[in-house]
């Protein structure tokens, strides 16, 4: 559904995300269209006509409340179909946080307009002299676990990546942890998502997907310093 | 100033209005100061450094006015006593006696205690702990002054045998009072 | 209780009632029905200032750069406000005055059968408060600074600290005149509920009552018991923002979540507080045209309870991504969908009651019967942001926004045009134009779905809220979504376009309208059994009520009818 949009899938956990939307699509579009079509159905045959009087129905009889208990008990099922997987998907995304041997971490700091992107150099590990930070753009590699660390220097920020189909707030005082394995190469929009001043509009960001080869190629060009053989996964 | 209407004076619930507004009107506050004491609560739970500041309220300055306040309670009861055995005059001896509990109160934690806290640099923005203490102590005692205030007009009136009634509306209110008093002492003196 | 109908001007004694100087009756009276129409007209002027604010913003999003005719080049700046402030004003300052204070005011007393509320200073106090709120949240766009730009919500750091937000005293003003907002309606609140509890008519039991004031005033209570937090909360974001206090600065060991807590916990049942009093004028409308017994109204009863009390645990599914806990998100998204089930059972309930029915499709039951069809988009587009695993990519997009618009949209502004042609004949003793009525109705319900449906689109697309301009952003620059936002907004102006309709035929009416008798609507509650308008006491003697209010199409009797009040 979301091709149509033109929005691909390119994390790991975009796909399910796209299934909860669409299951709670179908599932709320038979009710919806149900309901719809009762609700005209019975205002074009109950129409006032010439010497017809309306019925006495009180809506107490054990017969006439089914109506309305049967169909309150589906809808009670159908939510919990839809419970089911969006728990799933919550947990996986959120309270989950996978780990791998290649895993890469990348500190994301947001700030009164812009996006500072600290990611580890060729010895893997963040804080350390080899560090290579740029600005509103977050280069990452395809088929690899990525932890992130949002941090904001000021007010509330939220880290927002449509095509992983990601999203959380960033809190000032704080550093919130979360993961993402892209799945697809290219270069996409990063959006703030939480209202943050005059500039929320212009505080843009690209995050750029790129295989083994170009992910090391980058690093050898920003860090300046040889790159160790990369184990591409 | 029109009559009243017939609505007021009707009583299907079996309550008469004056007093089913002013339980609405608990309630209401009931609310808000849950909010403000639920808020400190979840703080302090997650903060260690509040106990720290904890540390420096007057537990003796505390104690001697919650002393003052269930004092002056015991005399809004007695003042609801007499007003329903229509004795006016002994029900707006005991208002009087009630509002002054309330100046007593007031005088202590403004003459004294806050004063003497603020000398000591412990100001409502030098730390959190202190922010909840100034608010959540500033708006009980705006409440206490309103119930002093609102005692000191009915007062004069149930003297006069009028609105007799009120009596209990406002020693209703002035109990309420009280008890956000009785969970906020714990929290803001005991709990160190 | 069977005591005889008591003669108003014998319990006043003649009022020695000198006739109303015009301040006293359109000023300062105390009259309810004349407090209804303070609250009522306010609330309508405050909705042209909210819907002149969403014309300028949605004119920026459609041409970015516009010089936007009546307001100009809109700013990035400006355009914060403006979102901000019409948000706060469509909710606060139109939605309430309007559903709950106008025709709270208007009804319960009449509905009741009594001469007016049980405390009518404190009424005539709390419009004044409630005036007085409007007036410094407009005062803040004349400060230094301007208005607050930080969105209704107000979350701090943004709202707290003056460096961040550029606009100190207005975001003071803001929260002042939100919680001063706050107060008026807990005074409002005091009057619905002792009346309600107090001053029916001899012989209304609980089950006699209209569900027009059941709802009111279940709504009333929700308010009062979910509104506390949130005055804590603004007196603590007044502190920060003045005084230095850290409630919510990090800085200081403050916590921003803590203020989202304490908004969200007043916010989520705020909508219920809204929602209630339609759901109440629609049950009066339906029943009236389709001739037909309210199907189950124990059952509608106790589901708004049922609403009332589940709306207090669902708050947080506005905070799911917003660095709570995640394990606290399982809890809300499990009774957010739960709650999903009362509003679905009330929909069901009144489909049902159109079944078997004699059915006029008068102005207000069109614009009744529309509250159903599109609040059930609003409902059913909730569940999607409900599951807390689609809210993830879903949060701060437009499909929020257009979930909130269908339902915050019927509320405010299809169930005041029910309410308002409904009870028109009532409220100012003419009738009006059905003709005008009905195109008015087609013209805005048609324009503002094709305003709407666009929104989810873009939405799902990722078009994020409170952008003011999306030309940084490439993925959303595609032709086929700048064109679906440039649909939605001059959809806007077409629906815009439609409303004159209504001003003029409310205006003309109100004057030059044929005169409406008592009952034009052929009703069974008791308002209409009163002079059209009412007079000062709403009648010289007051009735006593012998049955329900749904009693129409009884079988065995001539009219389709019964009156509460009539002996047999």
């Amino acid at each position: 559904m979301f091709e149509l949009l033109g929005l691909p899938a390119a994390s790991t956990y975009a796909k399910d995300i796209d299934f909860v939307f669409e299951l709670v699509f179908w599932i709320t579009a038979f009710w919806f269209l149900l309901a719809q079509g009762i609700l005209f159905y019975l205002v074009l045959k109950f129409r006032k006509k010439p010497g017809v009087r309306g019925q006495y129905i009180t809506g107490e009889l054990k017969s006439e409340k089914r109506w309305i208990t049967i169909p309150h008990m589906a809808v009670l099922v159908f939510d919990v179909v839809i419970l089911f997987f969006a728990v799933k998907v919550w947990y996986e995304v959120k309270q989950n946080l996978p780990d791998a041997p290649d895993k890469q971490i990348v500190r994301v700091i947001a700030q009164q307009w812009a996006w500072t992107f600290v990611h580890p150099g060729p010895d893997g590990q963040l804080d350390t002299p080899d560090d290579i930070t740029k600005v509103n753009e977050l280069h990452v590699q395809v088929d690899r676990l990525h932890h992130f660390q949002l941090q904001s220097k000021d007010v509330l920020h939220s880290f927002s990546v449509p095509v992983f189909r990601l999203k959380q707030d960033m809190i000032p005082g704080r550093v919130i942890t979360g993961w993402f394995t892209p799945i697809k190469t290219g270069s996409y929009d990063i959006q703030c998502a939480e209202i943050c001043g005059v500039g929320h509009a212009l505080m843009p960001a690209r995050i750029v997907i790129e295989t083994a080869d170009q992910h090391a190629a980058w690093i050898a060009q920003n860090s300046g310093v040889a790159v160790a053989s990369a184990t591409a996964r | 100033m029109s009559a009243r209407p017939i609505a007021t004076t009707r009583s299907t619930s079996g309550m008469p209005t004056g007093r089913l507004a002013v339980w609405w009107v608990i309630a209401s506050e009931i609310v808000i100061f849950g909010g403000i004491l639920g808020s400190y609560v979840m703080f302090r739970l997650s903060h260690d450094a509040f106990a720290t500041q904890a540390a420096h309220t007057n537990t003796w300055i505390g104690a001697f006015n919650t002393l003052v306040l269930l004092t002056s309670s015991l005399f809004a009861v007695l003042g609801h006593k007499a007003a329903d055995q229509g004795d006016g005059p002994k029900a707006a001896r005991m208002l009087y006696l009630t509002s002054l509990g309330g100046i007593i109160f007031l005088l202590v934690k403004f003459g004294y205690e806050w004063p003497t806290e603020i000398h000591h640099g412990f100001t409502i923005s030098s730390h959190p702990f202190w922010s909840f203490y100034y608010t959540a102590a500033g708006i009980h005692a705006a409440h206490v002054l309103a119930g002093v205030v609102i005692m000191l007009i009915i007062a004069p009136m149930a003297r006069r045998s009028l609105e007799l009634h009120r009596v209990e509306l406002i020693g209703v209110y002035w109990h309420f009072v009280d008890v956000v008093w009785i969970f906020l002492f714990p929290l803001l003196y005991i709990a160190k | 209780m069977a005591t005889a109908p008591v003669r108003h001007d014998e319990v006043h004694g003649g009022h020695g009632h000198v006739e109303e100087g015009w301040f006293r009756r359109y000023f300062y009276s105390t009259d309810h029905k004349m407090i209804a129409m303070q609250y009522m007209f306010t609330g309508m002027a405050m909705a042209l200032i909210g819907g002149f604010f969403a014309y300028t913003f949605r004119m920026q999003i459609a041409f970015p750069g516009i010089d936007v005719p009546g307001f100009g080049t809109v700013s990035p700046n400006e355009y914060n406000r403006l979102i901000t402030n019409h948000g706060a004003i469509m909710i606060f300052w139109v939605a309430m005055p309007v559903l709950l204070a106008a025709f709270g005011n208007f009804l319960i007393p009449l509905m009741l059968g009594c001469d007016d509320m049980v405390f009518p200073r404190i009424n005539r106090l709390s419009y004044q408060i409630f005036l007085l709120s409007a007036l410094i949240l407009i005062a803040a766009f004349f400060v230094p600074g301007g208005a607050f730009a930080g969105a209704w919500t107000m979350y701090p750091p943004l709202s707290a600290k003056a460096e961040y937000g550029l606009a100190p005293l207005g975001a003071t003003l803001f929260v002042l005149a939100v919680a001063l907002e706050f107060v008026a309606f807990l005074l409002g609140g005091i009057n619905f509920v002792t009346t309600t509890m107090n001053s029916r008519a001899p012989g209304m039991r609980m089950y006699d009552i209209p569900m027009a004031v059941w709802m009111i005033v279940i709504a009333s209570i929700l308010f009062m018991a979910s509104v506390g937090p949130l005055i804590a909360g603004a007196v603590m974001l007044l502190f920060d923002q003045n005084i230095g206090t850290a409630f919510f600065n990090p800085d200081k060991g403050g916590d921003p979540i803590l203020w989202q807590h304490l908004f969200w916990f007043f916010g989520h049942p705020e909508v219920y507080v809204v929602l209630l009093p339609v759901v109440g004028i629609v049950a009066e409308i339906i029943t009236v045209f389709s001739r037909k017994k309210m199907f189950a109204y124990r059952t509608v009863l106790y589901t708004a309870f049922g609403t009332g009390v589940l709306s207090f645990m669902v708050w947080a599914h506005h905070q799911f991504i917003a660095g709570i806990d995640p394990r606290m998100a399982n809890i809300f998204t499990i009774t957010t969908l739960l709650i999903s089930i009362p509003i679905a059972e009330m929909m069901f309930v009144y489909i049902a009651t159109l079944y078997g029915g004699s059915i006029t499709l008068a102005t207000p039951m069109l614009w009744a019967l529309s509250f159903i069809a599109t609040f059930l988009i609003g409902g059913v587009t909730g569940i999607f942001l409900g599951a807390s695993g689609a809210d993830i990519y879903l949060h701060d997009t437009y499909f929020v926004l257009a979930h909130f618009h269908y339902t915050f949209f019927p509320i405010a502004i299809i169930g005041t045009y029910a309410g308002v042609t409904f009870w028109f004949p009532k409220m100012f003793g003419r009738m009006m134009n059905e003709r005008l009525g009905k195109i008015h109705f087609w013209g805005t319900i048609i324009a503002f779905n094709c305003i709407f449906i666009p929104l989810f689109v873009l939405g799902a697309a990722g078009e994020h809220r409170r952008i003011f301009d999306y030309s940084m952003f490439p993925e959303l620059m595609r032709p086929e979504l700048r064109a679906m936002d440039k649909f939605a907004t001059i959809s806007l102006l077409v629906m815009l376009g439609f409303q004159p309709l209504f001003i003029f035929n409310f205006f003309y009416s109100l004057f030059k309208g044929p005169k409406a008798g008592k009952n034009p609507w052929q009703a069974n509650t008791l308002e209409w059994t009163a002079e059209s308008p009412p007079p000062h006491g709403n009648w010289p003697e007051l009735p006593r009520v012998y049955r329900g209010p749904y009693e129409y199409s009884v079988p065995g009797r001539e009219q389709d009818y019964w009156p509460q009040n009539a002996p047999n």
